[in-house]
């Protein structure tokens, strides 16, 4: 399973890739594997205003609904509307054309308390716990 | 939680261990879409050992089955199979199951694996007054499902007796399977042609691996729990607990066509010929989500602001690429082109009723 150094994850299994002010934020590979083949994701809405730890989003696979949960606060900028036609490509590309959206951060302090790859990769060995 | 003899069988072929009805079983190996089509369009193997299996033996055997089942038992011929509802005095469903007959006086009963304690009790405290012995076979025998067009084919490699030759819904009491000694039926919970294979719960390893060695070039593949439940559900087959439950009669899941209302008398029948006669106050109907949104069991279903229903199942149907789904409504919004909404997740989500099953293969 792949982590990339450069991200940052959270214990809720989304990672985050910092961009100045903003977070592009998707689920991780060890998430999209748990799940399975995704088949519908609910999108956030540009403009929203996100918590730190709220569900955001909602990824579907064929038997499981799993809450997506905000790794920083701020507001929803962007969203990637092609996972509306295909889902799958959470499970084909997660850390690439499968993120999910984008939040321009009121706290980058909340950056602090995520994960480095090697940590996250330990979480995800142990079972995701 | 209870293992099948296979257990370590699916662990090595890659499978996600779930928990289901009680069972440790593999949700998936590959993936649930890929082993879905597998069985659509070529063949998937199936554990599904954690089914029940009771024996009825005796002079009463006959009578006693038709007093417990809706369907009508004296119809089966030797080593033919009949799909049936079991019900309640008031018309509720105590399970769904198959009986094989192998004789006047000796059928066998195929009963879900969630369902087996109750049903034995069930079975077990009707059989007052029958001359009939019942016998709870389920440890010792172990099931296998081959499912999919290729299925013939598979396992006509293994075994001298020409399956081709056995129709749907008919079984043969003794096939010499890659050795093992089987029992064969035509029938399966996917839609599609396929087989369920009975042994000893001793040899179904070997079997599971001979059938894979036969299928593998030609395409099969295992299959999980999580495609058996796509699979069912796109041919509208009901899952007890879903479309059926002690709350849900057979009318209503739409199975008249497996009560006998003229057969004589059964547990069930007068309120389920009341039903018949006045009409159904609810039915499970058939449904597209028009707008974005996966239904799941038990989200309500709502008509002008008023909950008019529930789901029983929904998912994306892999075959059809749509979002489909079961629910139990009131009556009058069961027809085709009736148009409601899913409430998913606080959210009024567009859904319209459609005809059933969703999928039927070719030629049949």
């Amino acid at each position: 399973m792949n982590f990339p150094k450069e991200l940052k994850y959270a214990r809720s299994h989304e990672w985050v890739r910092v961009e100045g002010s903003r977070a592009v934020v998707g689920i991780t590979d060890y998430a999209q594997h748990q799940l399975g083949d995704i088949v519908f994701i609910e999108v956030p809405t540009v403009g929203n205003k996100v918590e730190v730890g709220k569900n955001f989003s909602v990824v579907e696979s064929v038997k499981a609904v799993s809450d997506i949960y905000a790794p920083v606060a701020g507001v929803i900028v962007e969203v990637n509307e092609k996972l509306g036609d295909a889902p799958e490509t959470v499970n084909q590309d997660p850390y690439g054309e499968g993120w999910i959206a984008v939040i321009e951060m009121s706290d980058r302090a909340n950056l602090d308390d995520l994960l480095g790859s090697d940590e996250y990769a330990d979480l995800a060995a142990k079972g995701g716990h | 939680m209870r293992q099948t003899p296979l257990y370590e069988t699916h662990l090595k072929y890659g499978g996600k261990i779930v928990e289901f009805g009680g069972w440790l079983l593999p949700v998936q190996y590959s993936g649930i879409l890929e082993e879905h089509k597998a069985v659509r369009e070529k063949a998937g193997l199936f554990d599904v050992s954690h089914m029940g299996e009771v024996a009825v033996k005796g002079p009463d055997a006959l009578a006693f089955l038709q007093k417990v089942v809706t369907n009508d038992v004296s119809r089966l011929a030797d080593t033919q199979v009949q799909y049936t509802p079991m019900c309640y005095p008031d018309g509720g469903t105590v399970d769904d199951l198959l009986i094989y007959r192998y004789g006047q006086e000796h059928f066998f009963l195929v009963i879900n694996a969630a369902n087996i304690e109750k049903d034995w009790n069930w079975l077990v405290e009707n059989s007052d007054g029958f001359n009939v012995e019942l016998r709870n076979l389920s440890a010792e025998t172990a099931e296998l499902a081959l499912q999919g067009p290729l299925a013939e084919r598979i396992l006509s490699q293994l075994t001298d007796v020409p399956l081709a030759k056995l129709k749907y819904y008919w079984f043969i009491p003794e096939v010499m399977l890659a050795g093992k000694k089987t029992m064969i039926s035509r029938t399966g919970y996917t839609g599609e042609d396929g087989f369920e294979i009975y042994c000893l719960p001793g040899d179904v390893n070997e079997l599971w691996e001979a059938i894979m060695e036969a299928g593998r070039p030609l395409g099969l593949m295992p299959a999980g729990l999580g495609c058996r439940d796509t699979l069912r559900f796109e041919a509208c087959l009901p899952l007890y607990g879903h479309e059926l439950s002690q709350d849900i009669s057979p009318l209503e899941a739409g199975l008249l066509r497996f009560v006998n209302l003229e057969k004589g008398p059964f547990n069930g029948r007068e309120i389920l010929a009341q039903q018949k006669a006045n009409g159904l106050k609810r039915k499970i109907a058939g449904f597209v989500m028009t707008g974005k949104g996966i239904a799941r069991a038990e989200y309500p279903v709502i008509f002008e602001g008023r909950r008019i229903g529930t789901v029983t199942s929904g998912s994306y149907s892999p075959t059809l690429n749509k979002n489909l789904g079961l629910a139990l409504v009131e009556a009058e919004y069961a027809a085709a082109g009736q148009q409601f909404d899913i409430e998913i997740r606080g959210k009024l989500v567009a859904a319209e009723v459609i005809a059933k099953p969703f999928y039927k293969r070719e030629g049949k």
